[in-house]
């Protein structure tokens, strides 16, 4: 059925959907570097920092791309039109995990802001820690979403 | 879901990883143009060696169950021009990243070469390989495949 959907998808979506897809892609890459560089860091400040700069400078715009570009193709593909009752799961699980999942990346923020301040001191690495978890939660999260976006279940 | 929209997941969630793959050593390349030093050139050697094995996963992933997926929907046949376009685009991106990763392997084995020696401080020789142009110029290239592909499979132009 997807693939039906695909084939006969008007012109005119093309390019809010590659919005949207290009958006959670460099959204997922930001949060994969991200977790990455927290993970090996082994309490290296370079790497720490590095972590927290790919959430904040990849992850965070990736995420406001994927979601201007879902706003997008929601309203194009006349979702907007029908009521929430009439809408696929597939489509609830999407938004679920995109909003929730964007305050979740929020608190990694300011968490791991925190973090990298109290640096100077020599702590905070507890906070980046948090960051590193909330990003791995972030990451399963979005999995999910990319699964339901994709595969459409009903 | 179908067994079509299982395989279509699999397909898009190889494509995420590879694209996070690129996204990562994006954001190696940029932090490593100031690193000047063996211990902070080897110590993003693990990341390196995490986007080494989702581009393994993803590049393997998208190709595999994109064939599944044009074989096995009535709707495509592997010799369209789009799914040509795609497979021609996903080798040269594969070699160009090969390539890649063999201009920036030479910093790390410097750096290897440095810390063994017993040399830890800023080296201009190790600079100049974590800021390899040419490295930089393949990596650029491989984007801009990877680009054309996510265009290639939305578009699908002549579908």
């Amino acid at each position: 059925m997807t693939m039906v959907l695909a084939a006969v998808r008007p012109d005119s979506w093309n390019f809010p959907l590659f919005v949207h897809i290009l958006g959670a892609m460099i959204l997922v890459g930001g949060l994969v570097t991200a977790a990455g560089a927290l993970a090996w860091a082994r309490g290296d400040a370079a790497s720490l920092r590095l972590g927290y700069r790919s959430l904040l400078a990849v992850a965070f715009p990736g995420w406001i791309v994927m979601r201007i570009g879902a706003e997008w193709i929601y309203s194009k593909e006349g979702w907007d039109e029908l009521p929430d009752s009439a809408q696929p799961a597939w489509l609830g699980i999407g938004y679920l995990l995109a909003d929730a999942g964007g305050l979740i990346l929020l608190i990694s923020l300011i968490v791991g802001g925190v973090g990298v301040y109290r640096m100077r001191e020599g702590k905070g690495s507890g906070l980046l820690k948090t960051t590193l978890i909330l990003s791995l939660i972030l990451l399963a999260a979005y999995v999910v979403a990319v699964w339901a976006m994709s595969g459409k279940p009903d | 879901m179908s067994f079509d929209d299982w395989i279509l997941a699999l397909h898009l969630l190889s494509a995420f990883a590879y694209v996070a793959a690129i996204v990562l050593f994006w954001v190696i390349i940029v932090a490593g143009r100031n690193v000047d030093t063996p211990e902070a050139t080897i110590s993003v050697a693990p990341m390196a060696r995490l986007g080494t094995v989702a581009v393994g996963i993803g590049g393997g992933g998208t190709l595999l169950f994109g064939i599944w997926l044009a074989l096995s929907y009535g709707g495509y046949d592997l010799w369209d021009g789009w799914i040509i376009a795609g497979i021609v685009l996903w080798a040269i991106a594969g070699g160009l990243g090969q390539r890649t990763g063999v201009e920036y392997a030479r910093g790390v084995r410097k750096a290897i070469e440095l810390r063994d020696a017993g040399q830890r401080g800023p080296n201009p020789e190790l600079l100049g390989l974590n800021r390899t142009q040419r490295g930089l110029v393949l990596h650029t290239l491989v984007t801009v495949a990877v680009l054309l592909i996510l265009i290639d499979m939305i578009w699908k132009p002549g579908a």
